[in-house]
């Protein structure tokens, strides 16, 4: 068989179309830069101001439409690849396209009810009325779904840890060797050094950073909280231990921490658990103390919540971080709880000194004394008071430290610590491709360009949010 | 001022004692110290010869104790192992036992000895230390500079399409970590099968001879990931800044826009940056073991992962030291400096 082209039947027609818009592109943003420095500054014609065309102007259209036209062949190869029959005339972007298909349908779905009811949704809604938001927010969601559906085994080609022989280091496009009834006939982006499928490798690296990023950043932000808002409240010694032990942990260098934490020798020492029984009992103090605080003058209530969270968390607690859970239903290999906590113990300094700062802010609003005049206890006044109108700032910080946290798992990879050296998580693929990186380029650059568009969609996400949740 | 700072000392002392003492302990466990033996001794020691081995070496003895020894407030160890050779802390590689001090810690300027590298910890830390010096400095002359020129030029007319593309441009640079970028680095510029081959893959000859070849791409690197943070708080002061009101008095005044730009904002808009450039060092930090293991320098925090591949125990308390006083350092300065630069804010 042929190898696969990157864009098919499509290619011919649409390539020379993309290269020339790309390059009007290119020259028409640097034009506008250049020009903008020269600025016609507005004449008064009659009662109202107008400004003649001057060629920023036309500039700025050239740019707008040559983007757009860029934004249409991408499309275009992506639509081709669901609607043309036959991998070959698929081509590589169109094959991949047609493998995500669980992907597209899921975003359509929740783009199309989001605009819908975008008025009804608060914050999130708010969020579709920014361009910058919408495309954090599609870029996020996409590798959430790509992770998602790649760990129910819909999107992958092969299996991510299979070796085929003689697929090593093949270009992308190449077809399977010795390839059987019902094998996905091609590599669609190669085979790594240990001839592996990239684009499997990389769609189920998604995964890896779906299932731990977020939770981390949960857990640091609940140990940030619980801490970060009574060093605030009641100040004093309280405040100079806690924010000298922030400022200690904050001053070790990121990596020299990771080196010392996750090791396999720190594992046997038994380290990490006991930091995991520390670290993780604070998400049910804190909605024990959440629930008790709010529901102390109705003690049916309280008994119900607390009695939920109890059973629940310390369930939970149990199964991850003692790995004894009396039902045997959940467990936490071991390697994996010290990625998670380390991460959580790197993470959780920073947000406490976040909180700590808006703590204090808040704390002096006529709210706050009004309900320490009405005669509130000090966790209602901090946990359904300051924290509520500390929400805005800590969303966007939540959306910017999960790219953090996908960052510093990328680190952990690249270093080789923690997880498994197979596993398919894009720190160890980046690490394993850059070792022939000068000769094959192709294992190295998609785990690199994916890990680069989830943050880099994280961070307009925080932004979007940032500007929509200032405007009100 | 001066107590102020010597508050400050204090505090930067104790945490450099807290910080070590947690890198002591973590290293000195035992699956660590047993690793140690077995790549220092041999790898197929049994228990007991690993037990009498560290034994021999003052190993296994009280946590607290050893950290003293290492710091320098109490005297070396002298041990007749069970093999009859008579070690000492503070013997003298190749030296008579007899002219040994009895303490030689930090304290006394002696680091130890590096177990990975056969040599005194300090000699591998400044030798180390002087070569990441020069990739530092020439990534602080291309990213303030290259930072602050964004920040200003995008914050002085908000909202204007050279703003958005400037910001868009340091979006995208906070969102790409060091490993990702000179990875992409590597492939356009220095691959050998399709890139433009400007510049060299690996900065292993930048350690005898900087080149514009082969420096380029690791300082590029290091560069890009703290610039747009510096430019994203540049451009947020400045564009405050641009809103005030002697801004606009200036402009009604009829003072051109370079000139309002260069005399009356751009000097308040860059009290805020300040504080975030020094504190960008512990970060630099960060991206400087990442650019030296993917470029192959063999610097500072190339000597980092070795140490802490190998558990070097002295050498890997030496780089910590040495970070950890970069840090606060950089955050006394910092500190003192921004009361400096704005007369506002007063200390106590």
């Amino acid at each position: 068989m042929e190898p696969l082209t990157w864009t098919g039947i499509l290619g011919p027609v649409l390539n020379p179309l993309l290269i020339a818009a790309a390059v009007v592109f290119g020259i028409s943003v640097l034009l506008q830069i250049v020009l903008s420095f020269v600025t016609t500054s507005p004449v008064i014609q009659g009662p109202t101001m107008a400004a003649p065309r001057s060629l920023s102007d036309y500039v700025g259209w050239a740019t707008a439409a040559s983007f757009a036209l860029i934004v249409l062949v991408c499309l275009a190869y992506l639509v081709g690849g669901l609607v043309i029959p036959g991998l070959e005339a698929k081509g590589i972007l169109g094959a991949m396209s047609q493998r995500l298909w669980p992907v597209w349908l899921s975003l359509v779905v929740v783009f199309a009810l989001s605009l819908q009811f975008k008025r009804r949704l608060g914050l999130y809604g708010k969020l579709f009325d920014s361009t910058i938001g919408m495309i954090g927010f599609g870029l996020v969601m996409f590798w959430v779904f790509t992770g998602i559906y790649a760990a129910m085994d819909l999107i992958l080609t092969h299996d991510p840890l299979t070796q085929v022989s003689g697929m090593k280091n093949k270009l992308p496009g190449t077809p399977l060797s010795g390839a059987e009834e019902g094998d996905y006939p091609y590599y669609l982006l190669g085979g790594d050094n240990l001839a592996r499928d990239v684009f499997s490798r990389m769609v189920a690296g998604a995964w890896e950073v779906i299932k731990i990023a977020p939770f981390a950043t949960v857990f640091a932000f609940m140990v940030g909280i619980t801490l970060g808002l009574p060093a605030a409240y009641y100040g004093g010694k309280l405040d100079t231990f806690l924010s000298f032990l922030a400022n200690l942990i904050l001053a070790f260098p990121v990596i020299l921490l990771f080196y010392l934490l996750v090791t396999p020798e720190i594992v046997a020492t038994g380290i990490p658990v006991y930091m995991a029984a520390v670290l993780f009992i604070f998400p049910i103090v804190f909605f024990v103390v959440l629930f008790n605080s709010r529901f102390h003058t109705q003690p049916q209530k309280r008994l119900i919540y607390i009695g939920i969270t109890l059973v629940v968390g310390l369930w939970l607690y149990a199964g991850i971080a003692w790995n004894a859970d009396p039902f045997g239903i959940i467990a936490f290999p071991p390697n994996l709880l010290v990625v998670f906590v380390s991460v959580v113990f790197v993470n959780s300094p920073t947000v406490f000194r976040i909180v700590r700062g808006l703590a204090l802010d808040i704390k002096t609003r006529d709210y706050v004394a009004a309900a320490q005049t009405r005669g509130e206890g000090p966790w209602y006044i901090m946990l359904w008071e300051i924290l509520p109108n500390a929400r805005g700032p800590l969303i966007v910080d939540f959306c910017l430290r999960i790219g953090y946290t996908t960052i510093l798992l990328g680190t952990l990879g690249f270093f080789g610590l923690g997880l498994s050296p197979e596993s398919p998580d894009w720190g160890s693929t980046i690490n394993e491709g850059r070792k022939l990186l000068s000769i094959y380029l192709h294992p190295a650059l998609p785990p690199a360009l994916a890990l680069l568009s989830l943050v880099l969609g994280l961070n307009l996400l925080a932004d979007g949010l940032r500007e929509e949740s200032l405007r009100d | 001022m001066a107590l102020f700072i010597l508050r400050r000392l204090g505090i930067m002392i104790l945490t450099a004692l807290c910080l070590t003492f947690i890198v002591f302990f973590l290293t000195n466990l035992y699956p660590n110290l047993e690793k140690l033996a077995k790549t220092q001794g041999n790898q197929r020691m049994s228990d007991e010869q690993v037990e009498v081995w560290l034994a021999n070496r003052g190993y296994d003895r009280n946590l607290f104790v050893k950290y003293g020894e290492w710091l320098g407030v109490l005297p070396g160890y002298v041990i007749e192992g069970n093999d009859g050779v008579v070690r000492g802390r503070c013997f003298p590689q190749g030296g008579s036992p007899e002219d040994a001090p009895t303490f030689c810690g930090v304290l006394q300027g002696d680091w130890g000895w590096s177990t990975r590298f056969r040599e005194p910890v300090q000699d591998i830390v400044f030798k180390r230390l002087g070569l990441t010096g020069w990739l530092m400095l020439a990534v602080m002359c291309v990213m303030v500079p290259g930072a602050l020129i964004i920040g200003v030029l995008a914050g002085m007319r908000e909202g204007s399409k050279l703003d958005r593309s400037l910001s868009t441009f340091s979006i995208i640079t906070t969102a790409t970590p060091e490993y990702v970028s000179g990875v992409i680095f590597i492939a356009v510029f220095a691959s050998s099968t399709v890139g433009l081959k400007w510049f060299k893959g690996t900065a292993t000859s930048a350690m005898e001879d900087i080149t514009w070849e082969n420096f380029t791409l690791p300082v590029l690197t290091i560069a890009l990931y703290g610039m747009g943070y510096i430019a994203r708080m540049t451009r947020a002061s400045m564009a405050e800044v641009m809103t005030a009101q002697y801004i606009r008095t200036a402009r009604l005044k009829g003072v051109s826009f370079p000139n309002i730009v260069l005399k009356h904002a751009l000097r308040n808009a860059l009290i805020a940056p300040f504080t975030v450039i020094m504190l960008q060092f512990p970060w630099l930090l960060n991206g400087v073991v990442i650019v030296e293991t993917l470029f192959n320098y063999k610097g500072f925090g190339w000597t980092l992962v070795e140490a802490a591949g190998n558990n070097d125990i002295e050498l890997l308390l030496g780089v910590s030291v040495v970070s950890v006083f970069v840090v606060l350092i950089t955050q006394l300065i910092s500190d003192i400096g921004y009361v400096y630069l704005n007369p506002r804010i007063r200390v106590s």
